[in-house]
């Protein structure tokens, strides 16, 4: 029997954090292809120390819902879970291409299957495109339009970067949007200026975070002048010097992110059938704008 | 009760042959074993014995029955051993033998799991049903709760409190009522409570065994990084406080088995909760970051004006907030100390346009008060 299990960030303060996770894990568990899916976080219950206790399986696959490598999938997860033997080097990446590293938890005395962190995966990109055309209610959307893949910036992470322009690259190699252009809350080029970095009349903001919170639903919408004061809310698209500003808040949240889930136990072997063609299909949008 | 003929199940007559064709059977005051030579069985019970032939097998009396289903029950219908464990808490499995145990089953059994009363009752064929709702529901009528099929919607329930407040800590005692899990299976009931309480069962479960894995806080120090490291610097008697202060029963259901260090026990209180607590959960470690902070500080001697009553006043404006009694206090009750005009009142006699309590600047030396 296999299990997944999928470890998060979560929040002391912020009841949507836990949210994305949740709710992946349940289009995952309505898949069937995992006899459990179990959820752990840092900040909540249960906690990363005690979550593969609560995980029965024969073959367990832990994948953290994380956007990049870095300080939490490559420390605080692995000594929290007490994989034995955790190195980064396992992983044999230089900040997109972690994989899966097999280790005994010394928790449960049993081997876990420890997989990269979704963000870094290419289906990610996926996720991202998807996040243009439910923002703009257009499936075929790309034409005309520039994209602009948002991310913390390097201050806190070195990685994060590298995630936000690995998928920047890749979506600018569909060819599908005018434009792509990374930028990034603490750096240049910052998405304060988004209005200036881009020549498109329309531009799709997609902030690279897994949950919606004060970063993307105040700091960024502010930051960009779709709003004045965040608890206004404001338009998608809006208004800004001359643009259209598509903006779509935390990629995380997008239903498809389970997707990429679904591709990180499977590349550490998980046996998921056809799951992930469902899933697509699945949490494809049917109608309408999203926006408000 | 539903002794009225009950029998075994073409299924679990099936199940209790290919069991004793394969092995003996030993569970719960249940023994049997199967003669190929005779073809006959052997069954025992702590009250009596029989050997039936497999036919005769079908029509075993009404305590042995008991005996098959409730293993039938527990072997083919319950999957793992801490769900098991669980259910068998659930119905007082360890204090009554199965006839008995049938029997109060049939009314019902009541178990309180942190915020949570879980009642188990019982089919004619042995499978146990489960309802689960708040404690504070028990005498209420079913249909005035809302009620719920999918053991997962627990999850929502517990995020938000009466108030629409944000839990962070779900084993804290603010779980909201007016929900019901009317019947739930075994395999339901262990899932439901995972997501009110996450763990609580495992850590039970270990526990029973004795098993449980402590992470006392001198482990939780040393194995911090990042901005957390900041509480190796938090005092001893500092961490008895935050004990007392967090993981007090009336802040936390779990029951504090974590001390200083396995030969350094607390002196707050652990708590008698069900279900333990076996190390420093993060709100505890991120709260002793924040003190650890504040315990820098060196202390200063003040000089304050205050009538006694104004003392007693801040005193116990102190304990309302702390034994969260604010929401209590009514509008008008101005008698009371934490009473919303009482404490205007206060500031505007006794603390100054900068804030400060008697006009006594907090930094004396300082040119900013404040």
């Amino acid at each position: 029997m296999q299990s997944l299990v999928i470890v998060a960030h979560g929040s002391h303060l912020n009841p949507d954090s836990a949210t994305p996770t949740h709710t992946h894990a349940d289009t995952i568990r309505e898949t069937g292809v995992f006899d459990e899916v179990r959820t752990g976080f840092w900040k909540e219950q249960p906690s990363l120390r005690e979550v593969l206790r609560t995980a029965r399986g024969d073959d367990i696959y832990v994948v953290p819902l994380f956007i990049s490598e870095g300080y939490f999938t490559e420390r605080v997860i692995p000594r929290e879970l007490r994989l034995e033997g955790w190195d980064p080097e396992l992983w044999d990446s230089e900040g997109i291409s972690a994989d899966t590293a097999t280790l005994v938890a010394s928790d449960i005395g049993r081997e876990v299957h420890y997989c990269g962190p979704v963000g870094t995966h290419e289906a990610m990109t996926d996720v991202l495109i998807r996040r243009a055309e439910t923002v703009t209610g257009d499936e075929d959307v790309g034409e005309g339009f520039g994209f602009a893949v948002v991310g913390h910036g390097t201050e806190r992470n070195k990685k994060s970067a590298k995630a936000i322009e690995y998928h920047t690259e890749r979506i600018r190699e569909t060819g599908r949007f005018d434009e792509v252009k990374s930028l990034y809350m603490d750096e240049e080029p910052e998405v304060d200026n988004v209005s200036d970095e881009f020549d498109s009349e329309d531009i799709i903001v997609v902030p690279l975070f897994i949950a919606d919170g004060y970063h993307t639903q105040e700091d960024i919408p502010e930051d960009m002048g779709l709003t004045a004061d965040y608890r206004e809310g404001y338009d998608v698209p809006a208004e800004v010097d001359g643009h259209r500003i598509w903006y779509g808040g935390a990629v995380g949240t997008e239903k498809l992110t389970a997707d990429v889930i679904l591709e990180r136990a499977a590349d550490a072997g998980a046996d998921i059938g056809n799951a992930i063609t469902r899933v697509g299909q699945q949490t494809k949008p049917t109608t309408g704008t999203a926006g408000k | 009760m539903s002794t009225v003929g009950p029998t075994l199940s073409e299924t679990q007559l099936a199940a209790l042959k290919q069991a004793l064709a394969e092995d003996v059977i030993d569970y719960d005051g249940l023994t049997a074993d199967y003669d190929a030579d005779t073809d006959t069985y052997h069954i025992e019970t702590p009250d009596k014995q029989t050997d039936p032939s497999a036919e005769e097998l079908e029509t075993v009396d009404a305590e042995l029955t008991a005996y098959i289903t409730n293993w039938y029950f527990y072997t083919h219908e319950v999957s793992t051993a801490v769900n098991r464990a669980f259910c068998r808490w659930l119905e007082l499995a360890a204090e009554h033998p199965v006839p008995d145990r049938y029997a109060t089953l049939d009314s019902g059994v009541d178990r309180e799991w942190g915020q949570l009363a879980v009642t188990t009752s019982i089919s004619a064929d042995g499978t146990r049903h489960y309802e689960v709702r708040h404690v504070d529901d028990s005498d209420a009528d079913a249909t005035n709760l809302t009620a719920h099929t999918d053991p997962l919607a627990a999850r929502e329930i517990g995020t938000l409190d009466e108030n629409g407040r944000y839990r962070p800590l779900r084993t804290a005692p603010s779980l909201k009522t007016g929900w019901i899990f009317p019947k739930l299976s075994a395999a339901e009931v262990y899932e439901a409570v995972e997501a009110f309480y996450p763990a609580t069962v495992v850590n039970w479960h270990r526990e029973e065994r004795g098993e449980l894995d402590v992470d006392h806080w001198r482990d939780e120090q040393d194995r911090q990084s990042g901005i957390y490291n900041l509480i190796t610097v938090l005092p001893d008697e500092a961490v008895d406080w935050a004990a007392a202060a967090c993981c007090d029963d009336s802040q936390c259901l779990k029951r504090r088995e974590w001390q200083l260090s396995a030969d350094e026990p607390l002196a707050a209180a652990g708590g008698d909760g069900v279900f333990p607590c076996r190390g420093p959960c993060s709100m505890v470690v991120a709260a002793g970051r924040e003190w650890a902070k504040l315990e820098r500080q060196d202390t200063q001697t003040y000089e304050f004006e205050l009538t006694p009553s104004e003392k007693e006043q801040l005193e116990n404006i102190i304990d309302a907030v702390a034994d969260n009694e604010i929401d209590e206090i009514r509008e008008a009750d101005v008698s009371n100390s934490a009473n919303r005009y009482r404490v205007r009142y206060l500031r505007e006699k006794r603390v100054d346009a900068e804030g400060n309590l008697s006009g006594t600047p907090t930094h004396p030396d300082d040119e900013h008060h404040h």
